[in-house]
């Protein structure tokens, strides 16, 4: 049987960032990725990395405690503003390390690192590589990791979690190029899964983000913090979603209706207008589609074409290919039709501010994990920031963790968690009757759409939460899984299918329990924010019949909740 | 009605491979590798393929589409003619179906040591590049490590041991880097037998990649700095 002290999921930013720490600690780490690391999501990333460098002229006034103002009144005030604290402190240190190791950054005419506004920030605080910062930065952690010759295991994916007395001992992973069931033995097990965005239909996510980032460990017992808090981005590509990153308007892009009014006025102040924060943004141009103000075509444009040629091809040449590639439009000369699309999940597997999760010897770090630094609404180029912060953090806790635990695999608790794999396996090698699981998986990804989308009501989410049993008893009947062993698309499909099934219960049951309106949970029928009743976190926990809700006190050391005003 | 010709190869089952052929009716804008998932969840739940980003980033997609090696999240179905066919990337083992084993590929990348050398110790905060000099490694950035390249070269087809076209151009993107140290170690390196001399400027890498990369450029680059000793 395999073993390694310490075992990460993920070879995206926040897992690659982790297994840099690990290896540097002298710790013997892996990194299990069921794509090819350089095929992570976190490639997609284009507009930027927050830190308060100060660098340009209009920054000059940044602080690391503005960026941790901004990051709660961002977050409406649900942060652990000790999370975010960490988050905003460390980040001119790891950007500076990143650029150590080679990150191509864009720069200022003085040779430092460039910096754009973003929304819901006052200053130029985000700092870039032209529209591929993801790019750049995974192409940085994964060199780091050739560097210390970590080991990966490409295209393993990992079906479930083995546990023994409460504890992680373990993974249970397919070989995906061979079909071979493999438990892998660990003394601490880090998830960097990333996000879940396909289980909507208008996500900007890769196809590759599932639900099968935060289900496995949640059908083991550990709990899903604030699923409730869905961000969706003002501005993706029509029908396709491919993001138009908010470099766009950080850059001096526009909003228009279909009378080519700028509407944003209409929403917030003149001062902030198409920088706003994205729940605000993303609310505002829905509205403009709800009363008919969109093209026939239901979207709003995003217009650069006052920016000119020069700007465009320098700062934004990778949102150019897309729309050209894409919808062959080119965005010199015409405007680019948007809608707002999910895009990121606030909420995710439960960790402290070190990326403990509640069971013993399992952490997570990165977009699955809900540590939470954003509580509510995340301000654009904190997430990218996130992964490397508390990638660096989690695996720190666990190179210490296994320091004097013994190198001995636990046989017995691995070997269980692969007999619970086959029988998975060989159940859906059976079938239970004649539907058809991706018929489920698009019925589902609508309904999220309709039901739990940018504006919210009990009823209506009461019956998107039917609709998602009545899918979860159809999927008990779908038809036999295609038999093959070598890159078997339709059986990881399965697993995912049944992923999302349940990730998407989870955030069901914990929007409808939230009576109140806050950051990008957005509800018509209770439209206030409510600190009363509502300033804490939720907690989903896995039962078969359902997930079970209980709430937690967010940290606030410093600043007290106030209206959320831009 | 639009029918792909696809590459088919199970070594499960398969000797040799086979093409089989699939119909439907594609939707306005459908990409080649949104065909690719209608086989999959309609027609025929045995077929093999990578992808990840759908918006041509993260490399996965890269195949020998109607003659021409592209990125099947990139390429549209109404601009090509029916049938199409569809086959893997070239002179790499195939594993199933369009997927291929890229070992070669990704070991030869890892050969050139792909990170920064540092010229020298880091200072407190950034390293001070100007706009000029990080202009200077602007072309050689963008590798999204598709494949297109090493597949359509006949170098890399006759030569395993060929360091390839993606691997060349990550070495002189550290060349060039102003951070970076290594140039003298660097070009060494690429000057060995299986170098940069073995390219013999066919053009093909320049002509596949789908992010308009030039590695015959980076090559000729990097022997010019060899023979005149300049870095
Ligand atoms: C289009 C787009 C643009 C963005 N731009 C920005 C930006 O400009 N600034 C910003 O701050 N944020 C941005 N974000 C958000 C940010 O990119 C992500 O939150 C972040 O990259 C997530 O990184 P990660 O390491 O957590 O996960 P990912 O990069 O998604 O990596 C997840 C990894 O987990 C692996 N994995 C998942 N499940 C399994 C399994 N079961 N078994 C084995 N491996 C598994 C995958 O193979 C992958 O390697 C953007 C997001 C999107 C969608
Ligand atoms: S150089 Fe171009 S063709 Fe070659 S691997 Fe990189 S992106 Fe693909
Ligand atoms: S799916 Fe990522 S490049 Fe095509």
């Amino acid at each position: 049987m395999l073993f390694h002290e310490v075992l990460i999921i993920g070879g995206g930013l926040a897992g690659l960032r982790a297994a840099i720490e690990v290896a540097e600690m002298g710790r013997d780490v892996a990194v299990v990725s069921k794509i090819h690391p350089m095929r992570s999501h976190s490639g997609e990333a284009q507009g930027g990395i927050n830190a308060s460098l100060a660098n340009v002229e209009k920054g000059k006034e940044d602080s690391k405690e503005k960026h941790w103002y901004d990051t709660v009144k961002g977050s409406d005030f649900l942060a652990d503003q000790d999370a975010s604290e960490i988050l905003t402190a460390q980040a001119p240190e790891v950007i500076f390390e990143m650029e150590h190791w080679g990150c191509p950054f864009s720069r200022t005419p003085e040779g430092k690192i460039a910096q754009r506004p973003f929304g819901g920030a006052g200053l130029p605080r985000t700092c870039y590589a032209a529209d591929k910062t993801g790019l750049y930065l995974l192409q940085t952690v994964w060199e780091q990791n050739i560097k210390h010759n970590v080991k990966v295991y490409e295209e393993w994916v990992v079906l479930g979690l083995a546990t023994e007395d409460g504890k992680c001992c373990g993974v249970v992973s397919m070989d995906f190029l061979s079909g071979e069931l493999i438990a892998i033995g660990a003394n601490a097990v880090i998830f960097a899964t990333g996000g879940i965005g396909r289980i909507y239909a208008n996500t900007t996510n890769a196809i590759t983000n599932t639900g099968l980032a935060i289900s496995i460990p949640y059908w083991v017992g550990v709990p899903l913090k604030d699923m409730e808090f869905i961000q969706f981005h003002p501005t993706s590509l029509a029908r396709t979603h491919i993001l138009m990153t908010e470099g766009c308007r950080g850059e001096g892009g526009y909003l228009r209706n279909k009378d080519g009014e700028r509407f944003m006025s209409r929403y917030v102040s003149e001062k902030v207008m198409e920088l706003g924060p994205r729940d605000i943004v993303a609310r505002s141009i829905q509205t403009e589609i709800n009363e008919g103000r969109g093209f026939p075509d239901g979207t709003v444009h995003l217009d650069l074409t006052h920016l000119g040629a020069k700007k465009i091809l320098e700062r934004l040449p990778g949102i150019r290919d897309i729309c050209m590639n894409f919808i062959g439009i080119d965005p010199i000369y015409e405007p680019i039709p948007i809608t707002p699309g999910m895009h990121y999940i606030m909420g995710g597997i439960e960790t402290d501010k070190d990326g403990q999760t509640p069971m013993e010897g399992f952490l997570a770090a990165g977009e699955c994990a809900c540590i939470s630094t954003h509580g509510a609404n995340r301000l654009g180029g904190n997430s990218l920031l996130e992964t490397v912060v508390f990638g660096e953090r989690a695996g720190k806790k666990a190179g210490e963790y296994v320091k004097d635990k013994d190198k001995k695999t636990k046989t017995k608790a691995l070997e269980d968690a692969l007999k619970r794999e086959q029988d998975t396996i060989e159940k859906f090698r059976k079938g239970g009757g004649e539907e058809n699981p991706y018929k489920i998986k698009d019925e589902l990804a609508k309904l999220m759409v309709k039901r739990f989308g940018l504006f919210r009501q009990e009823k209506d989410m009461k019956t998107g939460l039917e609709e998602i049993r009545k899918l979860k008893e159809r999927f008990k009947k779908i038809r036999p899984v295609f038999g093959g062993k070598v890159f078997n698309l339709d059986l990881l499909s399965f697993y995912e299918i049944k992923a999302n099934l349940d990730a998407a219960e989870a955030e069901a049951v914990s929007a409808i329990a939230r009576k109140e309106t806050r950051g990008s949970h957005y509800r018509t029928d209770f439209n206030k924010r409510d600190d009363e009743n509502w300033l804490k976190h939720t907690l989903a926990t896995y039962t078969p019949e359902g997930p079970k809700l209980s709430y937690k006190p967010v940290t606030i050391t410093k600043f007290q909740p106030e209206v959320r005003k831009y | 009605m639009v029918e792909f010709r696809v590459f088919r190869f199970d070594p499960e089952k398969n000797k040799e491979p086979e093409f089989q052929s699939y119909e439907f009716d594609p939707y306005k804008g459908m990409t080649i590798l949104e065909g690719l998932y209608y086989i999959l969840e309609n027609l025929d739940s045995s077929l093999a393929f990578r992808s990840s980003c759908r918006e041509a980033v993260c490399g996965s997609c890269a195949m020998h589409i109607n003659g021409i090696y592209r990125l099947a999240c990139k390429t549209q179905i109404e601009i090509l003619k029916s049938p199409i066919t569809i086959r893997p990337l070239s002179h790499l083992p195939v594993i199933k179906d369009l997927v291929v084993d890229l070992t070669p590929f990704f070991n030869h990348f890892k050969e050139i040591k792909p990170y920064l050398i540092p010229k020298e110790s880091p200072p407190e905060k950034e390293y001070i590049q100007s706009v000029k000099e990080r202009e200077k490694i602007n072309d050689w950035l963008d590798c999204i490590l598709c494949g297109a390249c090493y597949g359509s070269c006949p170098v890399c087809a006759q030569d395993d041991k060929y360091l390839g076209p993606h691997a060349l151009l990550k070495a002189l993107r550290f060349v060039d880097d102003s951070r970076d140290g290594g140039a003298k170690e660097r070009i060494a390196f690429v000057t060995q037998n299986s170098g940069v001399f073995r390219c013999h400027t066919i053009f093909n890498c320049r002509e596949v990649c789908p992010k308009d990369l030039d590695p015959t450029k980076a090559i000729a680059k990097l022997k010019l700095k060899a023979v005149f000793k300049k870095f």
